[in-house]
């Protein structure tokens, strides 16, 4: 729709674990018949960010199972009104399964899902289930850490530029278990954020890039889709990190890794649970792990050191050993909000509206 | 030879009619020119764009929901623009309709009552009229021009509703998520039609419609706007006080807009969301000039509007064609609906003449 | 002045300079009596023209001119419906942002994810390496150089030349215009294809300068912005410029503020390049006798040639 501006929020990750409703063996649809997937975005396919990645899994279906599949997209869905409409229009429209990919569709895939109780749904980065309705998101907060204990190392100036989008939960969340990790490793270090109220205006995250750095920042992190503020470093001859793909063309010397989004192998998974029958409501929150939070190589700058630290990072959360909301940790006020020995839970992780120490300023309630 | 346009004495009643099925008529066949050209079956296509939204009783009930908004602000947004009050924020007004009215909907949570709407209703509209207050006043006592204004404010209003679900009006059982609580029942809008999500809102916006009809065509107000617009001077003699014309044009509009806001809110949503509105202020304003800012004119370009993003969803379910193909053949179909309209006022002829303009000879 | 300020200055003039060249061209637009909503479709269609032309002929000039001339053509067929078929400018105007946007995004489809080295800065050897006013001065690319040209350009233009006189005419009163023998449809054909010209430079200079880099919708609502700025300016383009620089100025400085870590809602801080620009605006406003003189007075309305 006609539009002059820029579409406040979209998405926020979650995953609440809980009761994992059972039931519904789904009808699976006759051999011969494809297995129709539809999938909903909130932004367009050549985004270069969140959907594009979406819209990667959805190739990776096509991919995996060849004729026995046919997929769907509607592209650029607002959060609001529409959302229902189309969401109801794929499942009157035979598909068995469908993937809503942002936060925003929660209720409305909530709604169409209880009168479409044959349809499997799937919903992105909510918390609320049903029968019929699962939800899956990825833990990027433990990409954050590696990126974080990166930082903490190779900065010089100790002051870390942090682009971020909307203070929803998912990107404090980020913040501080970048923080965390990067005060670990260097307590001198702090991390200066800028909120550019959008996900998405390259102009504006360059502009953003730019302010930071002027204020001392030599690595910059972002939690908002263009490539535009690694283009910066790169110009500038900072350091940065990339967000949800690869964004090495953009800026070959300036990127040190990137957390991609990889939504592949849950697609196919789900995809061929349908096939078989398994298909049940789950909610699913993992991370590195499945490797659902995946990491380019590393740039040219990072020296053997700094990748060996952040290898033992990523193996240790994947062992266990690590969780990058261990306590002890700190709030800006020089509270203890985790003790020594205890790990923030899932719940609290989820609504998480506080500042670490180390990150300046302060998150206004 | 080439072809002339010759200005008619009298606007043509016919062609106002005539030329909006002109107008398809050309759409549909510069659309299967561009199908082709993509290489897409255009029966198909089409199909998918102006029959398939509309083939049930579920797309017809959901044209209504995506027509009342455009019509109620195109309506209202014509009146201004007949008055020369250029207010292209009904966007930001909608948005603060939404907001005051969604914020009494959660302050009373969760009490039920029949009253509730009402006082929703009235603080959707008190809020869509406050913000269009601003380029009121501000033009009227700073001669601030309102197209700057309105559209300025229109951007605070978004970061204003962004500022409230993340903050006062946030879910406080919802993780901190960006969104309010659902609201209670009786703070939702009736629906008409069982199986559908039609509401109130639809009839309500063709009253509106008709309101602004009578409201244009038969009273002394609606006629000191309209030669406020036409002619200012001849309505400055004839006494009419164009600040205070202003100010009711702007008035209008907010109030109107606030009140569609809240009917978004109240309606298809149920709650308060950072994005209420996909840009029906903006595209309420080429609904109001595709319907030559005359209200019934009004009803039938927001049908036609929400025809096309219906149409665009469906292709792209049904066809698997990209988002951008949608703007592409709905700047089409505009273009093709308003170059029709020339018909109108004008018909063509095979010579030239000193009393005319040659389309070939700019 | 430290070197923090002098960056900070040269991140101000890259945020402007898009809407100095949007704005520029539609002030002329307007000035000529048409007023033109699709600045924000011209712009993408610039931006990807741009785009895709640097990047197949790997010269940032070539994609800077395909830029303008796409925009002029996009903006030929508002002149078209507009001038010769008399349709509504309002509404003629926004059909060609959601047109603009739309093929542009289809246009754009295999530039996603394609990076281009992007303008190259000037540099003038012993200029540019001067303190202070070497990057001040002597750094930018060619394009923020252009882009004040065209401002004067266009102040002298509009001032005092003959040219420059009748288009002023023709927006003030196209009959009396029309009446002189000027030809009304003509002068506002020019103002319309130099005015989409200019909106596709301001794409350029997104998709080629600011962020070497396409994608969809990357002009993120600047067109408004500039569309705000030719009124805030009173259809001058030394105010234009102002106002432009104002308007790019609080959006950095914004940045800033939330850099030094203040408690202040961050939606509270982005809404400060509107609001400063609103209270400007009513400052400036209050000297409405120079307003009248510089509207358009036939800004909007079809011109019907009677005699």
């Amino acid at each position: 729709m006609l539009s002059p501006l820029v579409k406040t929020t979209r998405r926020a990750v979650l995953g609440l674990a809980s009761a994992v409703a059972l039931g519904a063996l789904s009808s699976v649809a006759f051999a011969a018949d494809p297995v129709k997937v539809g999938f909903v975005y909130v932004g367009p396919i050549s985004d270069h960010g969140w959907t594009y990645r979406h819209d990667v899994g959805r190739l990776a279906i096509e991919e995996a199972f060849g004729d026995a599949v046919e997929t769907t997209y509607v592209e650029s869905v607002p959060e609001g009104a529409d959302a229902e409409r189309v969401i109801r229009n794929l499942a009157s429209s035979g598909h068995d399964l469908i993937f809503t990919t942002s936060f925003g569709y929660m209720n409305p895939t909530i709604k169409v899902a209880r009168d479409f109780p044959d349809v499997k749904f799937e919903h992105a980065t909510g918390y609320q289930r049903a029968d019929n309705v699962s939800t899956y998101s990825a833990r990027f907060y433990e990409g954050r850490a590696v990126l974080g204990t990166m930082a903490g190392m190779m900065t010089e100036s100790n002051v870390i530029g942090y682009i971020a989008s909307f203070p929803i939960p998912e990107v404090v969340r980020g913040i501080n278990a970048f923080t965390i990790a990067m005060r670990k490793v260097n307590p001198d270090a702090e991390v200066k954020v800028v909120w550019v109220n959008t996900w998405y205006d390259p102009g504006k995250e360059a502009d953003a890039a730019k302010t930071l750095i002027d204020q001392g920042a030599d690595i910059i992190t972002q939690h908002t889709d263009s490539p535009a503020p690694l283009q910066v470093a790169q110009e500038r001859g900072v350091l940065g990190f990339g967000q949800a793909s690869d964004m090495q063309s953009f800026a070959p010397e300036a990127q040190l890794t990137s957390i991609i989004d990889d939504w592949n192998p849950y697609y196919v998974a789900r995809v061929q649970a349908v096939m078989d029958g398994s298909w049940e409501s789950q909610d699913t929150w993992t991370g590195i792990d499945d490797g659902m939070v995946g990491f380019p190589g590393y740039g040219p700058a990072v020296s053997e050191d700094v990748q060996a630290a952040a290898e033992t990072v990523k193996e240790s959360i994947v062992a266990g050993t690590l969780h990058p909301f261990a306590g002890p940790i700190v709030n800006q006020a020089g509270e203890v909000v985790v003790e020594e020995g205890e790990t923030l839970d899932d719940k609290a992780l989820l609504g998480m509206n506080y500042y670490v120490e180390g990150v300046q300023g302060s998150l206004p309630k | 030879m080439s072809v002339i346009l010759e200005r008619r004495p009298t606007p043509s009643g016919l062609m106002g009619w005539l030329a909006p099925v002109l107008a398809l008529v050309m759409t549909v066949a510069a659309s299967v020119l561009l199908f082709l050209l993509l290489g897409l079956p255009a029966g198909a296509a089409l199909h998918a764009f102006f029959i398939e939204p509309v083939s049930s009783r579920y797309g017809l009930a959901e044209l209504a929901v995506k027509a009342a908004p455009l019509i109620m602000i195109g309506v209202a947004l014509s009146i201004g623009f007949r008055a020369q009050v250029f207010n292209i924020g009904a966007e930001g007004q909608l948005i603060l309709g939404g907001i005051a009215g969604g914020a009494v909907a959660l302050a009373l949570y969760p009490v039920n009552g029949w009253f509730v709407l009402p006082l929703m209703a009235l603080a959707g509209i008190a809020g869509g009229m406050g913000w269009a207050a601003i380029p009121a006043l501000l033009k009227t006592r700073f001669g601030a021009n309102e197209i700057l204004t309105s559209l300025m404010l229109t951007y605070v209003a978004v970061l204003l509703l962004s500022y409230m679900v993340t903050g006062p009006l946030r879910d406080p059982d919802g993780f901190n998520f960006p969104e309010s609580r659902l609201f209670q029942s009786s703070a939702l809008l009736p629906r008409i039609l069982s199986g559908t999500r039609l509401h109130i809102g639809f009839p309500i916006a063709i009253a509106i419609a008709l309101i602004g009809w009578v409201f244009l065509s038969r009273t002394l107000l609606g006629f000191a706007l309209r030669i406020n617009g036409e002619a200012p001077r001849a309505a400055r003699f004839a006494g009419f006080n164009s600040g205070r014309l202003v100010w009711v044009a702007l008035l209008i509009g907010g109030g109107v807009s606030g009140l569609a806001g809240l009917f978004e809110v109240a309606g298809p949503i149920g709650q308060l969301l950072p994005n209420i509105s996909p840009g029906y202020g903006f595209t309420a304003i080429i609904v109001a000039f595709l319907g030559r800012l005359h209200p019934v004119g009004v009803v039938f370009a927001g049908l036609v509007m929400a025809l096309s993003y219906l149409g665009g969803e469906a292709a792209q379910i049904t066809m698997n064609l990209p988002v951008a193909v949608t703007g592409v053949f709905q700047g089409m179909l505009l273009f093709f609906l308003l170059a029709a309209d020339v018909l109108i006022n004008y018909r063509l002829r095979w010579s030239g003449k000193t009393r005319s303009i040659t389309s070939s000879q700019p | 002045m430290s070197d923090a300020l002098i960056l900070s200055i040269l991140t101000i003039v890259t945020a402007s300079t898009p809407l100095v060249f949007a704005g520029i061209g539609e002030l002329v637009v307007e000035r000529s009596g048409v007023l033109n909503l699709g600045v924000e479709g011209m712009i993408l269609v610039g931006a990807v023209s741009g785009f895709a032309l640097a990047n197949l002929s790997g010269s940032a000039t070539i994609g800077v001119v395909g830029a303008c001339v796409a925009g002029a053509v996009l903006a030929s067929l508002f002149a078209f419906l507009t001038l010769n078929l008399k349709s509504s400018q309002v509404a003629t105007g926004l059909a060609l942002t959601i047109f603009g946007a739309g093929v542009s995004a289809l246009m754009g489809q295999s530039y996603v994810g394609i990076a281009v080295g992007g303008l190259p800065k000037m540099n003038m050897p012993g200029l540019t390496d001067l303190p202070v006013i070497g990057p001040l001065l002597f750094g930018h690319d060619a394009l923020v150089y252009l882009s004040f040209a065209l401002v004067a350009s266009v102040t002298w233009f509009l001032r005092r030349s003959r040219a420059g006189l009748v288009l002023r005419a023709v927006g003030d009163s196209h009959d009396s215009a029309h009446a002189l023998g000027y030809r009304v449809i003509r002068v506002r054909w020019g103002a319309i294809l130099f005015g989409g010209a200019c909106s596709g430079l301001a794409g350029a200079y997104l998709s080629l300068a600011y962020t070497p880099m396409w994608a969809e919708n990357m002009s993120a609502g600047r067109g408004w912005i500039a569309l705000a700025l030719v009124v805030f300016a009173v259809w001058q383009p030394g105010r234009l410029l102002l106002g432009a620089y104002i308007f790019g100025g609080i959006s950095i400085l914004q940045l800033h503020i939330q850099a030094l870590g203040l408690s202040v809602p961050s939606q509270l801080m982005s809404m400060l390049p509107y609001v400063v620009t609103i209270i400007v605006l009513v400052v400036i406003s209050r000297d409405s006798a120079r307003i009248r003189r510089n509207a358009p007075a036939s800004i909007g309305k079809p011109f019907h040639p009677t005699a």
